[in-house]
């Protein structure tokens, strides 16, 4: 997952983006520069994109009136990569009702399976490695048992999964981080500058923390952002169309 | 007393009841044995409703019947001392046997390990142009006899050396001897004193600083305090300023739509274009600010979400607009079929996204300009056939014509019900009252 996102620079504006280049961009470049505060590495932000939500299954005959439902609460690498390389653990803060409310999941697959019949909102923290990010990112995610359809038929074959697509952000990573994760496949890293010089980091990759191999992974969203950007792209050529048109009927009316 | 009178009751004085209270009170007074009544006052005067201690709960002695325990003064040596000192204490005796091992406290005696070095070793690596062999004898003398504690030493020697002179002298010695005595030099590299030696100017100024902090008064915190956090001010502005001035920079290079924008200008203004360009710039500016500032708060956190990223963007670039027209452009990219939230929000789709919702602001100011236009020309053209509707409907059903067909312009349609604004509103009751109605794809 090597995409290429370079913060533009008076030299090239190689972006598969449109022409006006959104100021976002334009402002990190140029301001970071000037920049000497805090060692830390600038102009690149890392991204890390995740998916995160719920599936649950029916467990039919073997329901009972307080267990109707197995249902598993999940963050993953959107790619299904392994995350551990940046989340320490992540904290799912349950419904009261259950027993030790708040599990804390300390090694990857970062999920939690449990049984219940009711639907509520489960709070996910999560916490990076202390040279991550010292700051937890929180989370909410409505567990969903029953499909969307009122009166659709209770399967125990076909779960009921709702996922969510994020990308979390550190955008002043600091040296050690990157040097750790920047060829790392759950990663996105901007170019960086080839005279950058990198403190070694070992990669220790002894274990694996993916889901690729996922025994739920069959129901796993795919998410592509092409269908999306081919929308907006549509969206924004009408807009334009209609912009312009606007523009000559003003200026008839002036001139 | 009267009511009594009246309801012919007999008159009883109640001396009894009265008898009755004082009598309980004496009882608790007497309740003390045992203790005198002052010390019992002293407590409460009253017995504890619970008592503090259960004594069933102390634990009780563990005394094994069988073992005598007697206690008797016996002579012990203590390996730590180097002479052979007798001296008397209490013992613990069972059973007649005295107890075995050491004196307790003997394991205490730690010491530090001062090397020693020959004469020869000096003369092959420790001289020193700023020390003699004396006086770095006794330096370890010194040492070895406080165990290094060079405050004490620092005081003791003979001639007059700060403490770091001292330690600087001291580690240098047991670092040179330690390579030197060492097989080979890979052996002794793990070691502190070889990985890490002793640097004595390091320590000076550390210690300078130290001692300017702790001697600082109260005034002096405060002034740096003040100092530092409007530092921490300024850069915090300087920032913001160049981040703005580099979105100016930016977008004044990309040309027209942006430039017209946000321009609510007055209606009898025959603007000339540069009056609208540099009103332009103006509102643009705020905008850029906005999303200069968002960008800046950003990247002040440490850790966020792109969709957080993405509702600051949108939130700032939407921020002069008022919250009809928010909803306006959320309506609209509904009727676009885009999502109000991406579902796959990366960088490029979130860029997308804020650029067409920036658009759409565009788009929905110039159609009011239009409008406000038109309304002005008609105002003077003096039909006042118009409805008293939202002005909008009349502007935006033309639009919606050609918004639905972007391959067919149907030009004369469009001029036509722009002739006829009269016409056209009274055509459309059902619309026109109905603020959503305004732009639908589905419209021909």
């Amino acid at each position: 997952m090597a995409r290429v996102s370079i913060p533009t620079d008076q030299n090239d504006a190689a972006v598969e983006e449109s022409d006006s280049t959104p100021p976002q961009q334009m402002i990190e470049t140029e301001d970071e520069e000037n920049k000497s505060l805090t060692k830390k590495i600038k102009d690149l932000e890392i991204c890390v994109p995740i998916a995160y939500g719920t599936i649950s299954f029916w467990l039919g005959k073997k329901a009972t009136e307080t267990q109707s439902h197995m249902w598993t609460v999940y963050v993953r690498g959107a790619t299904n990569e392994d995350l551990s390389a940046v989340i320490k653990k992540v904290v799912f803060q349950l419904h009261p009702s259950f027993s030790n409310a708040r599990r804390v999941v300390e090694s990857p697959p970062f999920e939690l399976t449990e049984r219940g019949w009711g639907e509520f909102e489960i709070a996910i923290s999560i916490f990076f490695h202390n040279d991550v990010c010292d700051k937890q990112l929180d989370l909410f995610h409505p567990l969903k048992l029953y499909s969307e359809a009122e009166h659709g038929p209770l399967s125990t074959k076909k779960p009921v999964i709702v996922e969510s697509y994020d990308e979390i952000i550190f955008p002043n990573p600091s040296d050690k981080f990157l040097a750790r994760v920047h060829n790392h496949p759950s990663v996105i890293v901007p170019r960086l500058p080839p005279t950058l010089n990198l403190p070694h980091a070992p990669m220790d990759d002894t274990r694996r923390g993916d889901t690729k191999d996922h025994p739920h992974g069959q129901w796993f969203n795919r998410f592509s952002e092409a269908d999306e950007l081919l929308k907006l792209a549509e969206a924004r050529q009408q807009v334009q169309n209609h912009i312009v048109k606007l523009k000559r009927r003003l200026s008839m009316l002036e001139g | 007393m009267d009511a009594k009178d009246i309801l012919g009751l007999p008159k009883i004085s109640l001396p009894i009841p009265q008898e009755k209270k004082s009598r309980p009170q004496k009882d608790s007074q007497r309740k003390p044995d045992g203790i005198s009544r002052e010390v019992y006052a002293l407590t409460g005067g009253v017995a504890p409703l619970m008592p503090s201690i259960d004594v069933n709960q102390l634990k009780k002695r563990q005394q094994p019947e069988n073992e005598k325990i007697t206690w008797e003064w016996l002579s012990f040596t203590n390996s730590a001392r180097k002479d052979d000192l007798k001296l008397y204490h209490w013992v613990r005796v069972v059973n007649g046997t005295p107890p075995s091992g050491d004196y307790s406290f003997a394991k205490y005696n730690k010491s530090v390990d001062v090397i020693k070095y020959t004469d020869e070793e000096y003369e092959k690596h420790l001289t020193d142009d700023s020390w003699t062999k004396e006086e770095t004898d006794q330096l370890f003398d010194l040492c070895e006899r406080f165990d290094l504690r060079f405050v004490v030493v620092a005081d003791r020697f003979p001639s007059s050396r700060s403490v770091e002179e001292l330690k600087n002298r001291y580690y240098s010695v047991s670092r040179a001897i330690l390579i030197a005595r060492a097989p080979s030099p890979a052996d002794v590299s793990g070691h502190p004193l070889v990985k890490e030696p002793y640097n004595i100017s390091q320590e000076i100024d550390r210690k300078r600083a130290l001692s300017m902090v702790l001697s600082q008064t109260k005034q002096q915190e405060r002034k740096d305090a003040e100092i530092l956090s409007e530092a921490k001010k300024i850069m915090e502005s300087r920032m913001a300023a160049k981040a703005a001035q580099d979105a100016e920079l930016a977008v004044t290079s990309n040309t027209s739509p942006e430039g017209m924008e946000k321009t609510t200008a007055p209606v009898e203004t025959a603007s000339p274009s540069n009056v609208q360009a540099t009103s332009g710039v103006a509102p643009l500016m705020s905008m850029a600010d906005n999303a200069a500032s968002a960008a800046a708060s950003l990247r002040m956190l440490r850790v966020y979400l792109r969709t957080y990223a993405l509702d600051q963007m949108v939130q700032a670039a939407s921020s002069s607009a008022g919250l009809r027209t928010i909803k306006r452009v959320e309506q609209f990219l509904q009727e676009l079929k885009v999502n109000l939230k991406p579902k796959v929000p990366t960088k490029a789709v979130c860029a997308e996204h804020l650029e067409l919702r920036k658009e759409i602001l565009t788009l929905l100011n110039l159609q009011k300009l239009l409008q406000n236009k038109e309304e002005g020309s008609s105002y003077r053209e003096g039909s006042y056939t118009e409805t008293p509707d939202t002005p909008k409907d009349r502007s935006f059903i033309p639009d919606s014509v050609s918004f639905g067909a972007i391959s067919t312009e149907r030009v004369g349609k469009r001029d036509q019900k722009r002739k006829g604004p009269g016409r056209e509103a009274p055509s459309s009751p059902a619309q026109s009252n109905k603020r959503p109605r305004k732009l639908k794809a589905t419209d021909s």
